[in-house]
């Protein structure tokens, strides 16, 4: 039977639901200053949906902007644009997608003008670039700007210091700040309310990413995870829509389970599944989906990955909790994926190839974001060492279309696919493909 | 007492010699001479070396491998597109020449120096090492009672190493020979900034870099020894121009660079290359809490670099500006390791606020195993040059 997607196009209810609610927000950022609604920029690791809503506040993720752009091929001149006006070719995409696109109008990728930014909200989470990245934006903005500082993990845990910081930041700099430029008063039984119903989609959440461990698996959690996660990461959490997003999709992955069916590609439904990888790094944008088809053509599916963890790792318990709510918002901060130190996270990955039962990791590195990938070829190591599953090594990059090289990254994960059957039949394999 | 020209040359030889030695033969010498030393390793830009000295262990700036080191294992651990400082730090690890380190510190300068911290409690889980967090938060309620707590979790792990309580009187001691060391920092940089030509800046960068191994009464002893010998020495005075290098705060340059830049016409009269020899700008208070003092010092009267956060747009940048104005120069030159996230990122912005002020600049990368310095010399050249024409018009 081959592995490759029967061709149809599969619409589920939850991708409409999640379309209609990325459209709302685009509509709301477009229409915000007319409405007079106040825009609050900010980032998605460590983001603070919950309580920006608490002042209705319009969230605005310039990652997310820059990933919509990748995906509809505008960033490369973006890219070029910033090159142009200074920006060095060695820095994140992201920033440089970001900055191409003001410098070109601020056209959103829905096509019409973002707004500008009336606070500029840094959670400072888990990558560095992140502080440099609105620094740069303020300077062009000249708004007012909230920095939240958390500490990174260093040593793999969040200590009492790191979480009253964080929590004495959010009630001594963010939360005032909010309340200046909305002009509305924090009411923190609504941030309750928001939080009890960011837990609900969290549990369903956690219930998808873990229906992987099925086999077949039911989704491909890469490819597939990046849509998972948008809601929930994004400007969605503590809403009503998000918890519908993912009780639909949880209702729609059910009957995938119980009809032992693939996960659906943009080709349609993936009937065999050959090889079952756990995947670090975050995917290219700019090739998305043919990035995508080099997988399931050769039935690879991919049932774990540490990017879906970027904005949260829920699967390892964390509930945002009403009943302590700044405390709740800090803990959540903290244990973002890239927050985690190095050793935390080849334990996360290797516990990810023992409880999916995966044939292996594939490490995509990044070019341009050294959070994930500076140490990545340690990760590779250790998890092999520690595993004895086969690792491998692509690189490509978030959103600049220049680092994509298709040929080259096909070959490689041909290559390691074949190491893989090599180590089924008894082969050890002698090196990563590195 | 007159110095004479061999007295600088000898200090500037001997700081040549520790510069070059990447087995650490001072280092080793230093441990070795008392039964249960410690030493500390740290990466840029800044650990609180007070405390480091208050636990009895020698601070040694990690600082990569430079020119001359080959990189073998170090590369094996990297992409290509990532800078050169973890690899030669690798290196220097895996091929032993670190093995006598107790500890080492990976200060929050960026994503792959944090990551490295990480990398290195895996591969040397024998050495105690940290990631070394500050604040980015300036009030004292807010971010200095979350330093001071780091600063005390650093303190316990520092007893633990040495096998000794770090005690209060200690940490004061400490911070009264930092504080002389700075001062005399401080001096040589007002001394080349007024004289440049008496100061060559890759002696200046030697006799910094020393600071950076030997223990901090005895660099104190050569801040002070050169400054009498430079001052005493006579030195032709070229008509270069007054440049200040910035964005070099980590990674390296190699030597040959710094000479290339005074050889092409170009005095450096300011530059960021070890920030932590002089990131206190005054006097740290040696009476009262000593870690509370450390705190607060780094809130309130530190440098500035990429690696900070500045909460005030208006100020943004201002802190190269002043360099400027304090040292007297012409220009700024850029000179940042490829890769570099913290000084590229910045680089545009700080561009922006000397452009406003009318202070013209150029920028170029390096990696500290540079070979090439033509272009560079070139460049420079060029920079210095269209200074002097500009300012005679």
């Amino acid at each position: 039977m081959s592995a490759m997607p029967a061709s149809e196009t599969v619409k589920e209810l939850s991708m409409l639901k999640q379309k209609e609610m990325i459209a709302g927000n685009y509509e709301m950022l477009a229409t915000a200053k007319e409405a007079g609604r106040k825009v609050v920029s900010t980032f998605v690791p460590g983001n603070l949906n919950e309580l920006m809503m608490c002042f209705d506040m319009v969230n605005n993720l310039p990652e997310i902007n820059a990933i919509q752009n990748a995906m509809r091929k505008k960033s490369g001149g973006y890219i070029m644009e910033a090159e142009k006006r200074g920006h060095s070719e060695d820095v994140c995409t992201y920033v440089k997608a970001d900055l191409g696109m003001l410098a070109k109008g601020n056209l959103g990728p829905d096509g019409r003008p973002l707004p500008d930014p009336d606070l500029l909200l840094l959670s400072y989470t888990g990558c560095f670039t992140f502080m440099k990245w609105f620094e740069l934006l303020r300077q062009q903005y000249k708004c007012e700007t909230a920095m939240l500082h958390v500490p990174y993990e260093g040593d793999g845990h969040a200590s009492k210091n790191m979480r009253d910081y964080v929590v004495k930041q959010l009630k001594e700099e963010v939360i005032p700040k909010l309340e200046r430029v909305s002009g509305i008063k924090f009411d923190i039984d609504r941030l309750r309310q928001y939080l009890k119903e960011s837990a609900k989609a969290e549990e369903d959440f956690v219930w998808v990413l873990e229906s992987a461990k099925h086999k077949p698996s039911p989704i491909d959690a890469y490819f597939g995870g990046v849509y998972y996660i948008g809601p929930i990461f994004t400007a969605f959490r503590g809403t009503a829509d998000a918890t519908e997003y993912y009780r639909l999709l949880r209702q729609e992955i059910e009957q995938r389970v119980a009809q032992k069916l693939g996960p659906v590609t943009p080709d349609g439904e993936i009937h065999q599944e050959r090889y079952r990888l756990v995947v670090e790094g975050p995917p290219n944008w700019t090739s998305f989906r043919d990035f995508w088809k080099m997988f399931y053509d050769e039935g690879a599916i991919v049932v774990a990955s540490s990017y879906t963890k970027v904005g949260g790792v829920y699967d390892l318990g964390f509930r945002h909790d009403p009943e302590h709510p700044l405390e709740s918002l800090a803990e959540y901060c903290l244990g973002c994926y890239t927050n985690r130190n190095l050793p935390s996270r080849i334990d996360l990955l290797e516990k990810y190839i023992r409880d999916y039962e995966a044939d292996g990791l594939l490490i995509n590195s990044i070019k341009s974001c050294n959070s994930f990938s500076a140490g990545q070829l340690l990760v590779l190591r250790e998890i092999e060492r520690r595993t004895g599953k086969p690792a491998a090594f692509i690189e490509t990059d978030l959103c600049d279309p220049r680092y994509f090289s298709p040929a080259n990254i096909k070959t490689r994960l041909e290559s390691y696919l074949q190491m893989i059957e090599q180590k089924r039949h008894g082969a050890a394999p002698s090196v990563a493909a590195e | 007492m007159t110095m004479t020209s061999t007295a600088t040359a000898d200090i500037v030889a001997r700081c040549q010699s520790l510069f070059d030695d990447l087995n650490f033969a001072y280092a080793r010498e230093w441990k070795a001479a008392t039964p249960g030393r410690k030493v500390i390793g740290y990466l840029p830009f800044y650990v609180p070396r007070e405390l480091i000295h208050a636990a009895g262990a020698l601070p040694l700036g990690v600082l990569g491998g430079g020119d001359q080191l080959e990189v073998i294992h170090g590369d094996a651990y990297y992409q290509s597109y990532i800078c050169r400082i973890p690899r030669s730090t690798v290196e220097l690890g895996v091929t032993g020449r670190l093995d006598f380190v107790d500890g080492m510190l990976f200060p929050s300068i960026c994503d792959v120096i944090r990551n490295l911290s990480g990398m290195w409690k895996i591969m040397f889980p024998k050495v105690k090492s940290r990631y070394f967090d500050v604040p980015q938060n300036y009030r004292d309620e807010v971010g200095g009672t979350f330093y001071i707590n780091e600063l005390g979790e650093l303190r316990q792990m520092l007893a633990e190493i040495s096998g000794r309580e770090v005690g209060d009187d200690a940490i004061r001691a400490s911070i009264a020979l930092y504080n002389e060391n700075r001062r005399l920092v401080r001096e040589v940089y007002a001394f080349r900034a007024k004289q440049p030509w008496k100061a060559p800046s890759a002696e200046v960068y030697l006799v910094m870099r020393a600071g950076m191994i030997l223990a901090v009464e005895e660099h104190n002893r050569l801040l002070r020894d050169y400054l009498a010998a430079a001052a005493a020495e006579d030195r032709p005075r070229r008509d270069n121009s007054r440049v200040v290098i910035t964005g070099a705060f980590c990674e390296q340059p190699p030597l040959s660079l710094i000479k290339s830049i005074e050889l092409a016409g170009c005095y450096i009269v300011d530059d960021d290359f070890m920030l932590v020899n002089r990131w206190e700008h005054s006097d740290v208070p040696v009476e009262g809490d000593p870690i509370q003092n450390l705190a607060l010092a780094y809130l309130h009267n530190s440098g500035d670099t990429s690696a900070k956060y500045e909460p005030d747009q208006k100020k943004k940048g201002l802190y190269l500006v002043e360099a400027v104005k304090r040292s007297g120069a012409e220009g700024v030159i850029f000179a940042a390791p490829s890769f570099c996230d913290p000084a590229l990122l910045e680089r545009p912005m700080l561009q922006e606020v000397l452009a406003a002020h009318g202070i013209p600049y150029i920028a170029f990368k390096y990696a500290e195993n540079s070979g090439q310095m033509q272009p560079i010399r070139e460049q420079a050249g060029t920079f210095a040059d269209s200074i002097k024409l500009w300012s005679e018009q």
